[in-house]
């Protein structure tokens, strides 16, 4: 192992979230559920929250950590950071952000954390309201290709093309997140099971997205805590270890008007390698992923960029029981993830790849050694996480 | 002649930049012109604009009148509404053109026509200028040929 590396080095040590709301539904503010989240994460971890000195947030996160620090009384306000970019994709590059100043010494406790009240600030699955646009929206918007669906159908679109995939393996990416949602009490869709038939006779949202392809918006704040090695065999649980957490951005994948020169992505090729040669595994390793469905399209792609299958292979792969918990080759997105437990932007990706590790998943993979997550596919940058017991 | 609008009014619209970087390509589109930005120095094509050309870094950056021909490259069929305007347009077709004389840079725009008529990727289209008076725009339309 290479001594310039984050691998082994540090370790998650605190998760929470709070209650997940449907959007608009939450009773209090948003600052208030992060500052809850991140009070649960410390004790989660057995921490004096006020010991926390480093935050790390994503996706533009309305709230910032002066104020945080501030409203918490931490002590000591070592590190400010936001994952530039990229929405969601930020999930896992927030921790890897945290994982770089642990090393570096700059920080002892990093909160990475997020806090989402779509009611009290807007939603993001609606068109622009402006009168004009300018720059890169003027390109796309006039057209009504307004909203992420609509952005990121079109490159699922050319992938479905380029190899002759049709839609069942959207359809068991949509059905595991709802099958494991149904042992999950953390789920919005907890008890709302989705069947073969509601799945297939949902309304269109754009081609190729069905209604249940697509994530829910809500309500919510979720905080992991990340630690050294060293400080987190101190604390309460048994650590989540970080053997790799990778970010960034293929060949000029932001370029306007859809003209990235590799269309057909999800944006993890280049992340994807950097992350196995951090980690020293391969694929076949992964016990169990934690993959970020803002659409399935976009899950398919990751799980072939990060090497689980050839595109040849996604129909013949990507079924449902092979995405089960108990039964598959490779168990996926098992709290329900966006699209079933909470569209907490993603972090409720990483508390899940904790806890399957820590044993305690409401759909438990068994004795599970490595857990991955892919944050934020087709947006740029995008990030990846693996997590290990030992 | 121009196209009769394929959506509503209502929809943002567009406006140069106000750094002026993409501002000859909006008035050769009420010229009823299909441009694309082109580095003078390598002759390579760019699009969205910038400032720079990313193949060899010159600030010397043009414009070239292209054919407006093209070939679809993905293309989406729009049934779920996401602004009022558009309450009572679904579904409508979103395309993107790659265009084979412009160093196969591509353009979004909506495939005119009936919206439910199969689309298939890699099949000829054409710009067409859709002018929109009361903004003073003019959008650059695809057809099928």
């Amino acid at each position: 192992m290479s001594e310039n590396t984050i691998s082994h080095k540090v370790a998650i040590a605190g998760i929470a979230e709070t209650a997940y709301y449907k959007r608009g539904a939450a009773d209090r503010s948003e600052f208030q559920l992060t500052l809850e989240a991140i009070l649960a994460a410390a004790e989660d971890a057995g921490l004096d929250v006020r010991d926390i000195d480093g935050f790390c947030s994503y996706s533009n996160d309305r709230n910032d950590p002066p104020r945080i620090a501030s409203a918490l009384g931490c002590k000591d306000l070592s590190l400010s950071n936001m994952f530039w970019g990229g929405g969601g994709g930020g999930g896992s590059g927030a921790v890897a952000n945290a994982c770089a100043a642990l090393v570096a010494g700059y920080s002892k406790y990093v909160v990475v954390y997020r806090g989402l009240a779509q009611g009290q600030f807007g939603r993001f699955g609606q068109g622009s309201q402006a009168r004009t646009v300018s720059g890169g929206p003027a390109y796309t918007q006039p057209y009504g290709l307004m909203s992420p669906a609509q952005t990121f159908a079109m490159r699922v679109r050319r992938f479905m093309h380029d190899y002759t995939i049709g839609h069942e393996p959207l359809k068991a990416i949509s059905m595991a997140s709802y099958h494991h949602a149904q042992s999950n009490p953390r789920a919005v869709m907890h008890g709302r099971p989705l069947s073969e038939e509601d799945y297939e006779n949902s309304r269109w949202i754009v081609e190729p997205f069905r209604l249940f392809d697509c994530c829910m918006e809500n309500d919510g704040a979720a905080a992991v805590i990340v630690t050294t090695a060293e400080r987190a065999r101190d604390l309460r649980q048994k650590p989540a270890y970080v053997l790799a957490a990778s970010q960034g951005s293929d060949y000029r994948q932001a370029a306007t008007a859809h003209n990235a020169p590799d269309y057909g992505t999800s944006n993890f090729k280049t992340v994807a390698a950097r992350l196995y040669a951090q980690a020293g595994i391969e694929p076949k390793d992964v016990d169990v992923c934690q993959s970020y469905e803002n659409f399935t399209g976009g899950v398919m792609m990751s799980l072939v960029e990060h090497g689980f299958c050839a595109p040849e292979e996604v129909e013949e792969f990507m079924t449902l029981e092979n995405f089960k918990a108990g039964t598959g080759k490779l168990p996926l997105n098992t709290s329900g993830g966006n699209l079933a437990e909470c569209y907490m932007h993603g972090l409720e990706l990483i508390t899940e790849a904790v806890r399957q590790l820590r044993g305690t998943s409401t759909a438990q993979v068994q004795d599970p050694r490595i857990s991955m997550v892919c944050s934020g596919p087709m947006v740029q940058p995008v990030s990846s996480l693996i997590l290990s017991k030992e | 002649m121009s196209a009769a609008p394929y959506l509503p009014a209502g929809l943002p619209a567009p406006a140069a930049a106000n750094d002026g970087l993409d501002t000859e390509y909006w008035e050769a589109a009420r010229r009823h012109e299909l441009v694309v930005q082109r580095c003078n120095a390598c002759q390579g094509f760019q699009w969205g604009p910038e400032w720079i050309c990313h193949q060899c870094h010159s600030f010397d950056l043009g414009w070239q009148k292209v054919s407006g021909r093209g070939t679809i490259y993905s293309w989406e069929r729009i049934w779920h509404p996401v602004h009022p305007a558009l309450r009572e347009a679904c579904p409508y077709m979103v395309v993107l053109v790659e265009l084979p004389d412009a160093g196969n840079v591509r353009m979004v725009g909506n495939l005119l026509g009936d919206p439910m008529e199969e689309v298939v990727i890699g099949s000829a289209v054409e710009a067409v200028f859709e002018d929109h008076p009361d903004d003073g725009v003019t959008l650059v339309q695809w057809r099928r040929v």
